[in-house]
């Protein structure tokens, strides 16, 4: 085992991708000479060359669709949106090229690349470089969307990403870049499995799903909640499109309680899906309604003491829980 | 301050007429077989978009379609310089390009009457004809989108060093979008093998060109600005496009880097089925009409000597081959209704939960 930061991770799973295969190729704005401007992609560039790791202009739309054209024609890009906000300013090519185009040529084509985005709020940088768009991107048949809680679910979560023929979302949450993780030291490459969740606590009494950073605020309140006498089991949802519901669904069968904590505004946050799946699926397995536990409905403020209030916390997850095992 | 017109004014626009025909380019040095294929494509292109608009007014084709009669030229001439692995994007406005790349009728007219036997199985529609097989990647219907997606399979061809060229058809509304000012600043700094071709029939949809771009060449006053040479070729000269088509695909073929290329052309129809084109000047759109690219065309091969009855040849063949299309659309099955669950991905379904 080694110690590593979930950034180091970023630069590591790159790093295995374009050793592993000559075909993949890596751009973005900043990513190259600089080394990312949250320091994801340090190192790449001396190690594999500037044909292979190349700096962008700030043209979101062109940099999608080189990877789009790109990955039609046998390359398996790797292409950073500095920001996830900034997916807005190119969502045509993400919706309506990248998404539709294998389905509307009838299979003609394979799009095999990964827009890499870092998500989430945390850094303080206010409602247009802090939001959490996952919901965005989950909505739009035809896309992947994965987001990692730990260093080595980044590696091998983007290894799958980078090795599966459609095109992946892979959102890295900001909040998470310095926290350490054990990662297995060795010469083999991580790779995991896409459209595959995790329980990351075992418990009896109470089943929590959560994503991406929420995974450590679940896994905080969670341990409060054994505190009151509450064995809450946590489920790393990890992948939304493709969805492990079977995890979820086993694990409101034995706890007959579900949470979800969700970083994402509330309106059509990925949770919505989950309760719906839940509700249709498992209703009869639920001793109580589902709650969902998320940041409300409004764009994110930008002061740290508005912004912590604003998103999940550890005690609004656990006192969420607590009220509702009470009643 | 900026005047605005008066009501009975909005919209009136002096008429751009179109340059008389360069009698010179007859003694352009293209071999006569080639010329016959340019003559060939323009054919295909003309009776299959005319079979295309009759079939609209019988009901048979479904949705939108856009047609490039008038613009045939542009679609030959870069369909014929083309090499056969090189890689055509074309846009909505697509149908000419498919053809002009040996794309069978057939399948290309069955998809516009969503057909199981159309080219994507009723899937894409008018709007997005594809055929991998024969280099066209794909026509795309939000404007601007498919330049920057050139860019990536000529950063492919970079890549791998093939020599293959992309090649990005659009027209003259595009120029006033982000995505292609992104697209040729992105090609021109990465130095990509992309071919940029402005079809500037002088009217992005229903509005004048001229009444929304501050340039009179919407292609070509805009390359400068991304360091390339400012190209305007005449759009209804199939040897002038090949020949213009040959010097960019070479250039880009060798690591040159891109180019941009405005054509300058006129639609005989309007812009969509919808629109019969009444916002256009009679005198613009009659003089137009005079400078139909078919015509002149055929009178050249008869002036450098090619015989008639080689022409007609190609004509009745091109009749035969369109009226073959026609009934094999037309015969064509109703898509499976299991389609509709394929291929959304590269496992050939559309599971999204376990």
């Amino acid at each position: 085992m080694a110690e590593l930061t979930y950034r180091d991770a970023v630069s590591m799973g790159i790093a295995q991708e374009l050793a592993h295969d000559p075909n993949v190729v890596f751009l973005g704005e900043d990513v190259a000479g600089a080394g990312g401007v949250f320091k994801t992609t340090g190192g790449l560039l001396e190690a594999f060359g500037p044909k292979r790791v190349r700096d962008a202009p700030i043209s979101e739309q062109a940099i999608l669709g080189a990877a789009m054209g790109a990955a039609m024609t046998g390359l398996r890009p790797i292409a950073e949106i500095m920001f996830s906000d900034f997916l807005a300013v190119c969502w045509d090519i993400v919706a309506n090229e990248i998404a539709k185009t294998r389905y509307m040529t009838d299979g003609q084509m394979s799009l095999p690349l990964v827009i890499r985005t870092a998500n989430g709020a945390g850094s303080r940088f206010g409602a247009q470089h802090s939001q959490s768009v996952e919901n965005w991107a989950m909505m739009i048949p035809g896309l992947k969307v994965v987001a990692p809680s730990t260093a080595v679910d980044t590696i091998g979560l983007l290894a799958a990403a980078v090795r599966d023929p459609d095109p992946v979302i892979f959102f890295e949450h900001k909040s998470c870049y310095p926290m350490k993780f054990d990662v297995p030291s060795g010469d083999d490459d991580i790779v995991d499995e896409l459209g595959t969740a995790k329980i990351v606590r075992q418990g009896s009494d109470v089943t929590i799903v959560a994503l991406a950073f929420m995974v450590h605020k679940a896994l905080g309140a969670a341990e409060r909640l054994a505190e009151h006498g509450i064995d809450a089991e946590v489920i790393d949802v990890r992948s939304l499109v493709p969805l492990d519901t079977k995890t979820i669904l086993e694990s409101v069968a034995k706890t007959n309680r579900i949470f979800t904590v969700e970083e994402n505004p509330r309106l059509c946050g990925w949770g919505a899906e989950v309760a719906s799946i839940v509700a249709e699926d498992a209703f009869w397995d639920l001793d109580a309604p589902v709650v969902r536990i998320t940041t409300p409905h409004v764009p994110l403020p930008a002061a740290d003491s508005l912004e912590d209030a604003t998103i999940p916390s550890v005690e609004r997850v656990f006192d969420t829980i607590m009220k509702a095992v009470q009643q | 301050m900026t005047t605005m017109p008066s009501y009975e004014e909005y919209g009136n626009h002096t008429p751009v007429f179109p340059q008389p025909v360069n009698r010179e380019n007859a003694r352009l040095p293209i071999p006569e077989e080639v010329r016959l294929k340019l003559f060939r494509v323009q054919q295909e292109i003309r009776q299959f978009e005319k079979r295309a608009y009759d079939m609209f007014l019988q009901g048979l084709v479904k949705g939108t379609s856009h047609l490039s009669l008038g613009q045939e030229a542009i679609a030959a001439g870069f369909g014929v310089a083309m090499r056969k692995d090189d890689w055509t994007f074309a846009t909505y406005r697509g149908h000419a390009h498919t053809l002009a790349r040996g794309v069978p009728m057939t399948p290309v007219l069955a998809e516009l009457l969503g057909r199981e036997n159309g080219l994507m199985g009723g899937k894409g529609g008018s709007m997005h004809l594809t055929s991998v097989e024969h280099g066209v990647m794909g026509s795309y219907a939000i404007i601007g989108a498919h330049l920057c997606v050139a860019n990536g399979a000529a950063w492919t061809s970079q890549y791998n060093d093939t020599g293959q060229v992309a090649v990005a058809f659009f027209g003259d509304g595009t120029t006033n979008i982000g995505a292609f000012h992104e697209a040729v600043n992105f090609a021109a700094v990465w130095n990509l093998p992309t071919v940029f071709v402005c079809e500037n029939n002088l009217y992005m949809e229903y509005t004048s060109i001229a009444d929304v771009s501050p340039v009179p060449n919407p292609g070509a006053d805009r390359a400068s600005a991304y360091g390339l040479p400012s190209i305007i070729v005449d759009g209804n000269d199939a040897d002038a496009v090949y020949m213009v088509a040959g010097e960019a695909l070479e250039k880009a073929r060798t690591g040159g880097g891109p180019s941009l290329i405005e054509a300058q052309t006129y639609r005989h129809h309007g812009h969509s089925r919808a629109d019969p084109g009444t916002y256009r000047p009679k005198e613009e759109v009659d003089a137009w009409n005079e400078r139909d690219p078919l015509p002149m065309y055929h009178q050249r091969l008869l002036e450098i000597g090619v015989g008639e009855e080689r022409l007609t040849a190609v004509v009745q063949e091109t009749a035969s081959a369109v009226e073959e299309a026609t009934e094999g659309a037309k015969n064509g099955d109703l898509p499976n209704l299991d389609s509709i669950y394929t291929d959304v991905w590269d496992d050939g379904g559309w599971q999204w939960r376990n």
